[in-house]
């Protein structure tokens, strides 16, 4: 399955960035580029919408940890419908304290502020 | 400002290259591409072997000197990216998650040994090496996975990031005195079935994480683990066809593939072959214990590698530089100070720039607190195999700025015959596995007679050993990896090792243990009554004791390998830690924790000076004082020991302020002896905080809830047993 992301802003400043396929070391660029335009447009959320990303390297996990560098820490990172081994994978090199993992995307929770 | 050298300045088939840095060794990540480097100082011939991950045959092998094309024009041009003694070119626009790398090398002008022969040189130009400096390592990526055994290259150069979000980690850098440390084994601590970790991380770094607040509570701040380095978990290993089971494993791990990648199969990542992954696994265990205010010390084997002697395989280290890594005899024989087949030439200034990169790397990349080196008298030892009066090595690691802060700790013996304890070349940094005062405490526990007199010196941080050094320099144990658990000391006079399949040969005979009255398990309650109390005066005598104590993983709940004592092969429950006995040994753990609780809660206990046995400040007593059945006359010829410390003498008194007196009687006659109390200034009175004969909870008291004892004159002492007395101002 090919690797695909796109990122959509809510009007009230959330970065929705939906990701599916493979984050790689070959696909992590594609997701750093989101999180860029998520820090330019300010965005004082990023929901990560995982449900169809089958595998993430530690390639991608970087760009989790630079996003939350980049982001500070005022700016929550929600994980949001990962599949088992991307959950096993943040959980397993200690980046679910950098997160909020959610099972579904719940606007009463990420869009409340 | 671009970078002007990220443009390739040759062309080799489809790849990019320019020469490369030499330093650091190994492959390392650029800006554009990868740097590798690869010493040796014998091979004419080196290339770069490339391959997608996992696959049998490479995909580029890349010389490092040859014929090229010029980038820019496209001419041939012959090129030769060496310097010195160092091979080294940077490769650009390669995936570094999807590649593993190996080397070959070769020099024809010289004889090359065929494996099962002896030889100076092991050169062969069509083995592919696995890079000394590998920083991660496959191969054996899931623990006990059936290799493929005809794979030519069986472990496998990765690369790694080495960026990792530490979030302000800083290693806790206890002083010395104050640790307590747990030895344990990173599979063994989680992988049985009762551990209750979550599933797919039994036996890794990731379900050692999840029993952190075990250790917490347990009390240790500091853990050692055995090997963690690349190993390779097959060798010498066997299988049984009819059971479908491996019999015999390198459990252990004392064998080390490469020295700067950690254990892919102690990794739950380990499966996804992301040499990252596993790094960062580890690393968050690190920052975790670390958060909890617990030290990690790494158990590493320098003295020899994987590689065996003549007849064994050949990895990388012979391959690149056979007379640089080993000790070699005049007949081109491997040098065996180990007992495993060869001995790393460690005072070679390359091998030891090996080594001190090494431990460099993991003190700075992986946050480590301090390393205990396996058979450390080899490091001590010239290529020749002579020991050394000032092994460059050694005093290299004890200056070296960036092991500044990290605890040395020293095996200090070796297979050959060296035994250095209390003579290990130490410059003032190096501590010591202290084998006699675990001798001594053995002997002294089991009640032979004559023993006093060595106790004291235990009790005191063994001063006869380490005069100048001060008592860190002694770690101070009764059980470790090695020989018997603190409960098969007291459940097994002699030891059972028909297991290993070496007909119970292997293992030292000389265990100073005794059975209590049975071999091996029993119902007999008394006897069960006996061994509990046996192992609650064992630790409380090894936290009594001024010095480093460490405690063996599993011990506090009296776990038992049933009396083999060398357990380096088995990957099931001899060596795995059974949870259950939490519950069902529940009382130990009570008075584990209790005791250590003890330890951590009087610093008079933990000094970092020697006792002079004088009352140099005028307080009325000595620092130390000793005594027998009757106060302040001790005998030193029998199986009672009695001391009082006075804790005015307290370390960093001004800091802390002072500490109670503390009385230790220990009885390990059979039976019940009087012990009279020396008296106490007028305003304090004697408090009961461990009796060790008599039924938990009453066995030990937590501090501050220590009962004041009726009779302040005397207190009757079971037999084998050890009683422990504050001496506190009354409120």
């Amino acid at each position: 399955m090919s690797f695909e992301s796109s990122l959509d802003m809510t009007s009230n400043g959330v970065a929705r960035i939906t990701l599916s396929g493979k984050l790689d070391s070959s696909t992590y660029r594609e997701f750093e580029g989101l999180i860029g335009q998520a820090i330019a447009n300010k965005a004082k959320r990023v929901a990560l919408l995982l449900g169809g990303l089958s595998f993430m390297a530690s390639a991608g996990l970087r760009v989790l940890v630079f996003a939350k560098q980049k982001l500070g820490s005022s700016v929550d990172i929600y994980v949001i419908e990962a599949q088992e081994q991307v959950v096993d994978t943040i959980t397993m090199t200690g980046l679910e304290h950098s997160v909020t993992m959610l099972d579904s995307y719940d606007a009463a929770v990420v869009e409340k502020f | 400002m671009d970078r002007i050298d990220v443009h390739p300045t040759h062309l080799f088939q489809e790849f990019k290259l320019r020469p490369g840095k030499p330093y650091p060794f190994g492959a390392t990540l650029v800006p554009g591409g990868i740097n590798f480097s690869v010493f040796s100082r014998n091979a004419s011939y080196c290339c770069l072997l490339l391959f997608r991950r996992g696959e049998r045959e490479p995909y580029a092998v890349i010389p490092f000197r040859g014929q090229f094309l010029k980038a820019a024009s496209r001419e041939p041009d012959w090129a030769d990216f060496r310097i010195g003694n160092v091979f080294t070119m940077t490769v650009l626009d390669l995936d570094h998650e999807e590649i593993e790398y190996g080397f070959r090398m070769d020099n024809p002008a010289y004889p090359h040994s065929e494996q099962g022969k002896p030889g100076f040189f092991r050169f062969d130009p069509a083995r592919t090496l696995m890079d000394p400096y590998a920083k991660a390592i496959g191969g054996r990526d899931e623990w006990g996975k059936m290799p493929d055994w005809s794979d030519p290259y069986p472990h496998r150069s990765r690369i790694i990031f080495d960026d990792f979000d530490w979030e302000g980690d800083r290693p806790p850098e206890i002083p010395k005195e104050d640790l307590v440390i747990y030895e344990a084994h990173v599979r063994g601590f989680t992988k049985h079935p009762s551990s209750g970790v979550r599933e797919g991380r039994a036996g890794t770094f990731a379900g050692m994480r999840e029993k952190i607040p075990y250790l917490k509570e347990l009390g240790i701040n500091c853990v050692e683990l055995m090997p963690i380095y690349e190993f390779d978990e097959f060798e010498f290993s066997k299988y049984d066809e009819a059971t479908g089971r491996w019999v015999k494993m390198n459990y252990w791990g004392y064998s080390t593939v490469g020295f700067f990648a950690p254990k892919a199969g102690f990794a739950a990542t380990g499966k996804t072959g992301d040499g990252t992954m596993v790094a960062d696994e580890l690393k968050t265990l690190v920052k975790e214990l670390h958060r909890h205010g617990i030290e990690i010390i790494l158990d590493v084997v320098f003295n020899h590698t994987a590689e065996g002697d003549h007849r064994g395989p050949v990895i990388s280290y012979k391959g690149i530089d056979n007379q640089t890594y080993y000790m070699l005899t005049p007949e081109g024989y491997y040098q065996n100070f180990s007992g495993t087949g060869n001995s790393l030439n460690c005072n070679d200034p390359i091998v030891r720039g090996m080594i001190l990169d090494a431990l460099r790397y993991w003190a700075s990349e992986y946050h480590i607190d301090g390393f205990r080196f396996d058979l450390a008298s080899i490091l001590s030892r010239n290529a020749f195999g002579a020991p050394m009066d000032n092994p460059p090595l050694l005093e290299a690691l004890a200056f070296d700025p960036v092991l500044g802060k990290c605890k040395l700790i020293a095996e200090a013996w070796d297979a050959g015959g060296l035994y250095q304890v209390g003579s290990f070349p130490n410059y003032g940094r190096w501590s010591e596995w202290n084998g006699k005062s675990r001798d001594t405490l053995r002997r002294f526990l089991k009640g032979d007679q004559g023993q006093a007199g060595a106790m004291s010196q235990v009790l005191q941080g063994s001063p006869g050993l380490y005069g100048s050094r001060g008592p860190t320099a002694s770690i101070n144990f009764i059980s470790c990896h090695d020989g018997f658990t603190l409960y098969d000391t007291v459940a097994y006079n002699g030891k059972h090792n028909e297991a290993n399949l070496q007909n119970n040969q292997d293992g030292d005979n000389d265990n100073n243990s005794w059975n209590c009255g049975w071999e091996g398990e029993t119902d007999d309650p008394g006897i069960n009554a006996l061994r509990r109390r046996q192992i609650k005066n064992a630790v409380t005598m090894l936290m009594v004791s001024q010095g480093v104590p460490m405690i063996l993983q599993g011990d506090e709940v009296g776990s038992t390998k049933y009396g083999n004592s060398n357990t380096y092969c088995h990957d099931n429950e001899l060596n795995w830690l059974d949870w259950s006995l939490t519950e069902k040994n529940s009382e130990l753990l009570r008075f584990f924790k209790q005791i250590i609780a003890f330890r951590h809660a009087h610093s008079i206990l933990r000094n970092s000076h020697y006792f002079s046995n004088q009352d140099w400040k005028g307080t009325g007593y000595a620092d130390i004082t000793w005594h027998g059945t009757q106060a302040w006359n001790a005998d030193w010829s029998g199986n009672v020991v009695a001391f009082m410390l006075n804790g005015q003498y307290v370390k960093k008194k001004e800091e802390y302020g002072a500490d109670d007196f503390i009385y230790v009687a220990m009885n390990m006659h059979w039976d019940a002896l009087p012990f009279e109390l020396p008296v106490l200034p007028p305003e304090y009175t004697w408090r009961m905080a461990v009796n060790t004969s008599m039924a938990s909870p009453q066995d030990i008291f937590a501090h501050g809830e220590e009962p004041v004892l009726d009779d302040q004159h005397q207190v009757i002492a079971g037999g084998r047993s050890v009683f422990v007395l504050v001496g506190r101002k009354n409120n």
